[in-house]
């Protein structure tokens, strides 16, 4: 067995930046463990720019994003392993890993922090009705083609989804000469970043169809037509408005999941929401010592937002490792009106808690000029008023420990006009 | 005068822009809440730009292909031009992040550069 | 010429080849698709049923539990996924329990073991996810569930290790009988052989009425299923059917051999052979019946859901055995279910009798053990360390969703018989069948039949044929 005090899992732009925190906290024994053949994550095939504009004030293509933390990381002289597997993550922190050069190995570590990211939402977790022939991909899984393999995927395009790979897809694709017949999104507004409809759609004339769903896949080997139709305020298909797009691909843009399969194992409490781990305002699980930062832990919008997260896990992980489990008793929870899905942390202990606390949460629907309020203790803590939030921005707020000190529950919600 | 019909992409409010040019002077920008739709409504009625992202073929390194940018913004109506520039580009691993590509391309006086590490 | 030409690859044409490769011959498996294990066998429960469900006498009941019986054994000489873990037959309290009883007597008569009839309280111990309404249920602990690919390619890999010839993409257009032979005319050539064993699932009526005035007549009768991620596997313990109706034995739940859930299949009689495809309406049937079985099921952990086509003939029951009237061409038309359960009978049965047809002789060097693809994680730290110092490659995760190892991947690929398309390893070694499906390995995947299949990356197929996963490079 060996020992780390911190051993992070995984080296995407979650995982760097934890490493990178908890070195400059001055943990010295950190171990970064990787899947793939280098570090970045899936930062690596997102070649398309606007990475970075809240960290370095500039606008960077993913790899470059990655290329700056990696930097640090080797500046740092960090250590971390590539083409590593982490198999299981024990309740007391023991993690088994495998690679081909050194088998399969344990580790024992003080604190682990979890960086593990996301997955798409597949065809079959879609229900997509029809065949099941090639052709038809995840937006990730043709990026990564496209980006890295060099491969065309396909030269008739249907999309569905308008989150932002599906969208950076439909532009990527074109200008390598593919036809994108059409986007179709499910929700009556998009969850991608309007200047990627503009940018990657509208640039393009390539339309996009709000409240519309994929109901049948043809081709038996390949895809050979996609139909899709407007769907209903149930977001049930309305018959007769189905349309069929002759084409050999659909590519899906449908949403991403917390990929926690190992978290479950290592007995961390998940949120139904965030499928993420619960966590506290340390960004501590339910398992003492284990952190979630990053993709794992929600669904960000900007991997900048991931980076200053992932940063706090480190620092939060490297106090951990220097004084042992907090000593705090009292916790109190966020409460969320449904407007607001959730928040992260889910959990506050006032009493250990730092001075302030940065919130991130995301909002059921769109609202116009509606206020973000928060309450506790019966005082109105924040009272923000916003001309626009949707579900595909993530929002935050700052609470004060002065601010919680008796309260026994916080609650968040959205006001309208 | 011309009427042009923009939306605006600096936050989700997504306004839907009303440019007026006259004689290819932008004359009023109407329909943004802020001063930044503003803003964009004038550059993308009269200078559109954009960075343009893409691949290039690599020999020797672990993908087959490198990812590459424009150095800095060009002109919308280049974006087509400047990916068929390159086709049949080549390059040998290794290739660092910042490394020119291709000088110059398709007379922008913009560099192609490449983006990731290969 | 061929002492003997099977038709179709699926679970009765493989066990039939292999039981033949016990005799001396020359024998060819002609598969239409590019694969083992592509038709009916693919897409069906995964059952193995304990065999009271067929009306005594029928071939369906002798085949099941003679089928059923083998099972165990053939799943340790050949090294596939078995697991009997029992079955129920609910009886909900607005259903006539009766149906039970006569169930049961059935089954009696059909010689299956150990069914009795339990009651609620007995049911909600070993399913404490049954349904409110459920009261009483058949219980028949002999039932089982199986991999229908293991089963399938470790009958076909046997046969050809025993040298048995197989030819894929090769679907048979025409069979005539001439000069006391059989002449087949294939997508890729024209065959001979002695005798002709019809095994072509949804086709085999068309085969046999090139050569028979007695004709068949087989419906594709579709099935739709729902499967559940892995973590789902534990939400049912056994097998649960509901009370058995004219079009079949209605909705069944149960969990797989690799711990996921499935729920299906629905019963629709469609005209086309190749209709597997999915619908709205059969996917919320699915969910609608399913429901009546069991409370909370986990609809998020859905992760894939497919059709398969049964192979229903208008008699009700299979057809096994020598045409009446064409001499040395024997059916093994009709095989819905229990087909699964019966192939490794009716596989014996056939061969015998073609073998006794042409008096054929012992194949002294026959060997009927057969090992499967070695599967890492059963092995323990030190086993598995030894594994990748030999072979690094089973230190390498491909699919990380089901945790597949390059090194079996590879195997996949180099065995006898071995898999050419994604869909060809996935059957094989469980790589892209997870919750991901495939998202993440497919490129990983391409690499690999690149690599060892001597492809380029256009020649790659998710399941042969023109199902091509790119079109070229980019630009």
């Amino acid at each position: 067995m060996e020992n780390y005090d911190l051993v992070i899992v995984g080296g995407g732009p979650a995982g760097l930046a934890a490493a990178i925190s908890a070195r400059k906290e001055g943990i010295q024994s950190i171990l970064v463990l990787e899947r793939d053949d280098r570090l970045g994550g899936i930062l690596n095939q997102c070649i398309h720019n606007g990475f970075g504009l809240h960290t370095f004030n500039e606008e960077l293509t993913g790899p470059e994003y990655a290329g700056r933390f990696i930097t640090q990381l080797l500046d740092e002289k960090i250590e971390y392993r590539l083409n590593t597997m982490v198999m299981d993550i024990s309740h007391d922190r023991v993690v088994t890993a495998m690679n081909s050069r050194d088998g399969m190995f344990q580790i024992q570590a003080k604190a682990v922090v979890l960086a593990m990211g996301c997955r798409e939402r597949s065809r079959g977790a879609l229900n997509i009705p029809g065949y099941r022939p090639a052709g038809i991909y995840t937006a990730g899984c043709a990026q990564r083609l496209v980006n890295m393999e060099g491969q065309m995927p396909g030269k008739k395009v249907v999309i569905l989804g308008s989150g932002d790979i599906g969208l950076i897809m439909a532009r990527r694709m074109t200008l390598e000469g593919a036809k994108v017949e059409v986007v179709a999104e499910l929700m009556p507004y998009s969850g991608g970043l309007k200047r990627n409809i503009v940018q990657c759609l509208d640039d393009f004339g390539i339309p996009l169809k709000l409240s519309h769903t994929v109901v049948n896949i043809e081709g038996k080997k390949r895809v050979e037509a996609v139909t899709i139709a407007e769907v209903g305020p149930d977001r049930k298909p309305v018959p007769g408005t189905e349309e069929r797009y002759e084409c050999d691909t659909l590519l899906l843009s449908c949403g991403l999941l917390p990929e926690n399969e190992l978290s479950k194992a290592c007995g961390v409490e998940l949120s139904r929401v965030t499928n993420g781990p619960v966590v506290n305002d340390s960004l501590e699980t339910s398992v003492p010592g284990v952190f979630a930062c990053g993709n794992v832990l929600h669904v960000h919008d900007l991997v900048d937002f991931v980076s200053m997260e992932a940063k706090n896990a480190g620092h939060y992980a490297a106090a951990f490792i220097k004084n042992g489990e907090e000593t705090g008793e009292r916790i109190i929870d966020m409460v969320c009106d449904g407007k607001v899905r959730y928040t992260v942390p889910q959990m506050i202990r006032p009493d250990d808690m730092e001075e302030t606390l940065t919130v991130r949460f995301r909002v059921a629907n769109v609202y116009k000029n509606a206020s973000i309020v928060v309450k506790a203790a019966g005082k109105e803590l924040v009272r923000r008023k916003k001309q626009i939030m949707a579900p595909g921005e993530m929002e935050q707020v700052v609470l004060k420990k002065a601010d919680l000190a008796s309260a026994d529950r916080v609650d968040i919600g959205i006001e309208e006009a | 005068m011309e009427e042009r019909h923009l939306t605006c992409i600096n936050c989700p409010m997504g306004c839907a822009l009303t440019v007026t040019l006259d004689n290819g002077e932008v004359v009023s920008v109407t329909g943004n809440t802020c001063k930044r739709g503003e803003i964009y409504g004038r550059k993308e009625v009269t200078n559109p730009t954009r960075i343009v992202t893409s691949t290039v073929a690599v020999d020797g390194g672990k993908d087959a292909v490198v990812a590459v940018k424009t150095a800095s913004d060009i002109p919308k109506g280049k974006m087509f031009d400047i990916v068929n520039a390159l086709k049949g580009v080549r390059v040998k691993s290794p290739v660092h992040i910042g490394d020119v590509i291709v000088k110059d391309v398709c007379g922008t006086g913009v560099d192609i550069i490449a983006t990731r590490e290969d | 010429m061929y002492d003997v030409i099977v038709i179709g690859a699926g679970a009765v044409g493989s066990a039939t080849a292999r039981e033949l490769s016990r005799y001396s011959g020359k024998f060819l498996v002609l598969e239409a698709e590019e694969d083992v294990c592509s038709g009916t066998t693919k897409a069906n429960s995964a059952i193995v049923h304990a065999g009271y469900d067929a009306v005594p006498g029928s071939k369906k009941a002798l085949y099941n539990v003679r089928g059923s019986e083998m099972m165990e054994d053939l799943s340790k000489e050949l090294d596939f996924a078995y697991k009997r873990i029992g079955s129920l037959v609910i009886c909900r309290k607005d259903q006539d329990r009766s149906v039970l009883e006569k169930l049961l007597e059935q089954g009696k008569k059909n010689g299956v073991r150990d069914l009795r009839i339990i009651e609620r309280d007995e049911i909600v111990s070993m399913e404490p996810n049954i349904d409110d309404d459920v009261v009483c249920a058949l219980y028949a602990p002999t039932a089982a569930i199986v991999c229908p690919f293991g089963m399938c390619i470790a009958f076909a890999e046997n046969a050809a290790d025993n040298g048995v010839e197989f030819a894929f993409n090769s679907g048979v257009k025409q069979i005539k009988k001439a000069d006391g032979h059989f002449v087949i005319e294939t997508e890729k050539g024209v065959f001979e052989a002695k005798a002709v064993v019809n095994a072509a699932g949804v086709y085999s009526d068309v085969l046999h009425n090139q050569v028979s005035e007695k004709k068949l007549h087989i419906t594709p009768r579709k099935g739709e299923y729902e499967l559940f991620d892995r973590a789902d596997g534990d939400f049912v313990h056994h097998t649960i059917f509901q009370l058995p109706s004219a079009l079949g034995k209605g909705i069944l739940v149960t969990p797989t051999v690799h711990g996921n859930l499935l729920l299906g299949p629905t019963a629709e009689d469609i005209e086309n052979k190749e209709g597997t495809n999915t619908t709205a309406d059969g996917l919320s049937q699915v969910e609608k019946m399913a429901a009546l079985s069991v409370k909370n099921i986990p609809y998020r952990d859905v992760i894939t859901s497919f059709a398969g086509l049964r192979a229903h003939e208008d008699g009700g029951d299979f057809i096994i055995g020598e045409c009446e009237d064409c001499e040395g061409f024997f059916d093994a038309a009709g095989i819905e279910s229990p087909g699964l359960s019966s192939a490794p009978a009716i596989g014996a049965d056939l061969a015998q009798m073609v073998a006794e047809k042409l008096s054929l002789k012992k194949n002294e060097s026959f060997n009927g053990t057969r090992k499967g693809i070695l599967d890492p994680k059963k092995l323990s730290i030190e086993e598995r360390n030894e594994l990748i110092k030999k072979n690094p490659a089973y230190g390498q995760i491909i699919c990380r969703c089901e945790s597949v190892t390059a090194g079996e991947i590879i195997d996949a690929i180099t065995r006898t018989l071995g898999a050419k398309s994604l869909d060809g390893i996935k059957r094989r070694t469980r790589a892209g069948m997870g919750r991901c499906q495939a998202g993440f390995c497919t490129p990983r995947q391409m690499d690999l039949l690149e690599k060892y299949a001597h492809l380029t990356p256009e020649e790659v197929t998710k399941s042969g044929g023109d199902s091509v996963l790119v079109f070229g490079k980019t630009k």
